[in-house]
């Protein structure tokens, strides 16, 4: 991020935080100085906690020694309004700043994508974003892992479990898009890698499938079946990724995928790797039926069900008996 | 025929002799075969379907030659590196030995090549399959029983030739998945103490991957060990003609007779009838199902490997007790003995062993060493078929662990679980079977025997002039005869194990004494009643 044209960017957010932590500021305070008032009436704690919310009428009751408490509760709340609106300013001039060349359309994205964030990721993730203790932190995760999270339909997340499932998506892309600038907005990150598809069909298929049997055959399977990990982690199927997916995932790393970053392949390499896996899965099954893709396993059921099953129903037929 | 007046004009009326009839009296007059082929086309085969599952596996191994001898012609059997340039795009440019690049340009450049390569491939999986069930029929109905011993061991070297014979197969083509294979084989041969690294070098000719591999292991598959199985099949076949075959006890079937159709024309007309019903299984599996797709897997490189590399079905028990046995390694003595050591070469070891010698252990242990031409149904040899069905679920749990991976997957379970609920099943599945199947069968002849006695229930109930309710019984029917003809004498029960068993012998030494306790677990079902 770098400075832009004045406050573009930052000034919602900022607005935003500022109410924000006035509100919350607010709360604490007048909390805070009732709970003082009330210790200072000697009122049993359990009803001072019970009623707080009717201060307001205690207090006037109470007389002379609560109207100082009145007093200084007020100051204390103009203080603190005070400092937390010169951090909203200074925030505001001093703030590092982002930068896009469409800086108005961003910004609506982020605002938008805020908006869907806090509806539909912060019960999770936090507010911030900063995570809690059942979801990780996304500052810094980048667009990319938020597209390949969301349009995977891993996330939101049904249910906690070992690992996330692929599903429908339950936003459209334009939403994903606009939570993806948002995230991207707080702590910068990986891009959604752009694929064309004259790229795809110029791509080495030859070096992409050496790259695939090297690199991600091991857990995917040479023919892209999936395969369990550990304690039900599993390395997916790639029957479903869109080449976007797959090059986001390698360079995102999800789960318990490591990160095949530019060093290790770079973006042609990953590319190629993208367009083996479509060429695998896309053409047409040689020799009849695939039976699973997974080799012996399926097969030998085959065998036994179909091959053996039936020539044992073959010999029922031809063994059965004429009875004289 | 020829026979008219002396007088009159002898017309000639002889038929003339057909083509074939010429050629059988031409053999006939230089070799004398007339005789023993009137006897052998005469020769009676008994009917039930479980005596044709040993025909499965016979077919399979015609159709292995056939397809195998098409698929000779083409392949080359090289470790040579060259640059692949076929037809298959994703793999052109690709550095491959000639085996996998040859086996590529018969999946994509020669004529049904990929067919004949699919219908191989289903055929060996079938042919080790078949000769299981056929296993199975023999040993739960005791046909290996005196004086069969001999050709029960032949038929366990056939099974363990043909698993071998498979993997040989699956080796040769050179891609990932039979290179993993391959490096896993050379591996339990480095696990044997003491000479397992001579072992391995023999083998493999060299540190593995070895030097020109590929070429010793095409002799050992398409000369040497099916020269054996063909050897042994013959032995099987000669045996079972020249000893007859077994048939289930029922009217007019004895000990000493075979009851059922001639080779010619009944037996012989079936059979080929089966023949070409296998070959159709085979063929509609080869062109319908894609079997091993090589050029998926990529070729072999000791640096890659896929997840779910499984060998062929017959060594997935193998692999499952591999998946299953904890890593334990022992050192001593300057050696070590590697966990993959036990699952691999002592269990398998103790498998065969036991299989082998089992017609001598069922007969020490229930002391019946007279010869037996009719069969048992697996009622009525409970503890035989309880071992039976333990040692089948023993199979199956290691069977299954063997492709733990793809069933984790497939059905979304935990692969530490899938692990450990194979080691547990493991020790606790087979005594269940055991325990169950016995039970089953000791019920089933309790039914049998309160029909021979009370009849059938009919499901009328009746009550009598007492108040009292009964439900009336109608005599079990006589058992029909298969074949109109019954020639020899009634069929009647033997009694079986009267004058050998416990009952025989004195005191003897420790072993003998050990045998006889064990014997009782044997034979309690007749023991119970006789003593």
């Amino acid at each position: 991020m770098t400075a832009s044209t004045g406050n573009d960017l930052p000034e919602p957010a900022a607005a935003a935080a500022d109410g924000e932590v006035l509100d919350e500021a607010a709360g604490t305070t007048a909390a805070d100085s009732d709970a003082r008032d009330t210790g200072g009436a000697g009122t049993a704690p359990a009803v001072a906690t019970g009623r707080r919310l009717l201060t307001g009428r205690r207090v006037g009751r109470r007389g002379a020694r609560s109207a100082s408490a009145r007093r200084r509760r007020r100051s204390s709340t103009l203080v603190l309004s005070l400092a937390l609106m010169a951090t909203g300013v200074l925030w505001t001039v001093l703030a590092p700043s982002g930068s896009a060349t469409d800086a108005a359309s961003d910004n609506e994205a982020v605002r938008q994508g805020r908006a869907l964030y806090l509806q539909g990721c912060s019960s999770c993730h936090g507010v911030d974003a900063a995570g809690t203790v059942t979801a990780p932190s996304l500052i810094g995760v980048g667009a990319a892992a938020v597209d390949f999270q969301m349009s995977t339909g891993r996330m939101p997340l049904a249910a906690p479990a070992a690992q996330a499932d692929r599903k429908e998506p339950l936003y459209n892309q334009t939403e994903i898009d606009q939570i993806a600038a948002y995230i991207q907005s707080l702590g910068g990150g990986l891009e959604k890698p752009e694929v064309t598809e004259e790229e795809l069909s110029n791509a080495d298929l030859t070096h992409g499938g050496e790259l695939y049997r090297s690199n991600c055959a091991q857990c995917h399977q040479a023919a892209g079946q999936g395969a369990p990990l550990t304690y039900g982690k599993y390395a997916p199927a790639l029957t479903e990724a869109t080449p976007t997916q797959i090059i986001e995932a390698m360079r995102t790393g999800p789960e318990s995928m490591p990160v095949f970053g530019e060093g290790q392949i770079s973006d042609e390499e990953a590319t190629a790797v993208a367009a083996y896996i479509l060429e695998m899965r896309d053409e047409p099954s040689l020799g009849g039926n695939k039976v699973g893709g997974y080799g012996p396993v399926p097969e030998g059921l085959v065998a036994w069900l179909i091959g053996i099953g039936g020539l044992l129903g073959v010999c029922l037929w031809i063994g059965a008996r004429q009875k004289v | 025929m020829t026979t008219a007046a002396s007088n009159s004009p002898a017309p000639k009326l002889v038929k003339r002799p057909g083509p074939l009839r010429t050629l059988n009296r031409a053999v006939d007059e230089r070799f004398h075969t007339q005789r023993a082929l009137r006897e052998n086309l005469n020769k009676v085969f008994p009917d039930h379907w479980s005596f044709m599952i040993g025909e499965i596996a016979l077919y399979s191994f015609i159709v292995l030659l056939l397809t195998g001898v098409y698929l000779t012609l083409f392949f080359d059997p090289s470790n040579v590196e060259i640059v692949y340039d076929g037809s298959y795009v994703p793999l052109k440019g690709v550095e491959m030995s000639r085996a996998y690049a040859s086996t590529l340009d018969i999946s994509f450049d020669t004529r049904a090549g990929l067919v004949f390569r699919q219908i191989h491939h289903w055929a060996a999986l079938l042919f080790v399959a078949a000769i299981v069930v056929h296993l199975f029929r023999v040993f739960f109905t005791g046909a290996y029983r005196k004086p069969r011993e001999i050709n029960w061991v032949i038929g366990v070297g056939l099974l363990v030739l043909a698993m071998l014979e498979g993997f040989a197969g699956y080796s040769l083509p050179d891609d990932l998945l039979s290179g993993t294979g391959l490096r896993i084989a050379s591996s339990i041969a480095q696990s044997i103490p003491v000479i397992g690294t001579w072992a391995s070098f023999l083998v493999f000719n060299g540190e593995w991957p070895g030097e020109n591999f590929l070429p010793r292991l095409y002799v050992v598959h398409i000369l040497l060990v099916p020269g054996i199985l063909l050897a042994l099949i013959g032995a099987h076949l000669g045996i079972l003609w020249h000893q007859k075959h077994t048939d289930f006890p029922g009217p007019g079937k004895t000990e000493d007779n075979v009851v059922g159709h001639r080779v010619f024309p009944v037996f012989a007309v079936k059979s080929g009838g089966f023949f070409m019903m296998v070959f159709a299984m085979l063929a509609l599996l080869g062109g319908l199902a894609q079997i091993n797709p090589i050029w998926a897997f990529g070729p072999y490189d000791p640096s890659k490997v896929s997840s779910a590399s499984q060998p062929d079905w017959y060594i997935g028990f193998l692999d499952g007790s591999t998946r299953l046995m904890p890593p334990w390694e022992f050192r001593g003595l300057g050696h070590t003995v590697a966990a993959v050591f036990w699952p691999t070469v002592i269990l398998p070891g103790i498998l065969f062993t036991l299989l082998a010698l089992w017609p001598w252990l069922e007969a020490k242990f229930t002391g019946d060493r007279d010869s037996h031409n009719l069969l048992q149904r697996p009622r009525e040899a409970p503890t035989r078929t309880a071992i039976g069905a333990m040692a089948i679920s023993f199979y199956l749990v290691l069977l299954i662990s063997g492709g733990n991976d793809v069933i984790a997957k497939t059905f979304s379970i935990s692969l530490n679980a899938m692990t450990w609920a194979g080691r547990i099943g493991l020790i606790i599945v087979p005594p269940i079977a055991y325990k169950v199947t016995k039970e089953i069968c000791i019920a089933l002849n309790k039914r049998d025997e309160e029909r021979e006695h009370h009849g059938i229930e009919t499901g009328i109930i009746r009550q009598l002039p007492t108040g009292e309710f009964v439900e009336d019984h109608r005599p079990k029917p006589e058992p029909v005869p298969d074949h109109p003809l019954v020639p020899t004498h009634r069929f009647e029960l033997s009694p079986v194990g009267a004058a050998h068993g416990d009952g025989a012998g004195g005191r003897g030494g420790l072993a003998t004494r050990a045998r006889k306790a064990v014997t009782g677990f044997f034979v309690e079902e007749k023991g119970k009643g006789e003593h």
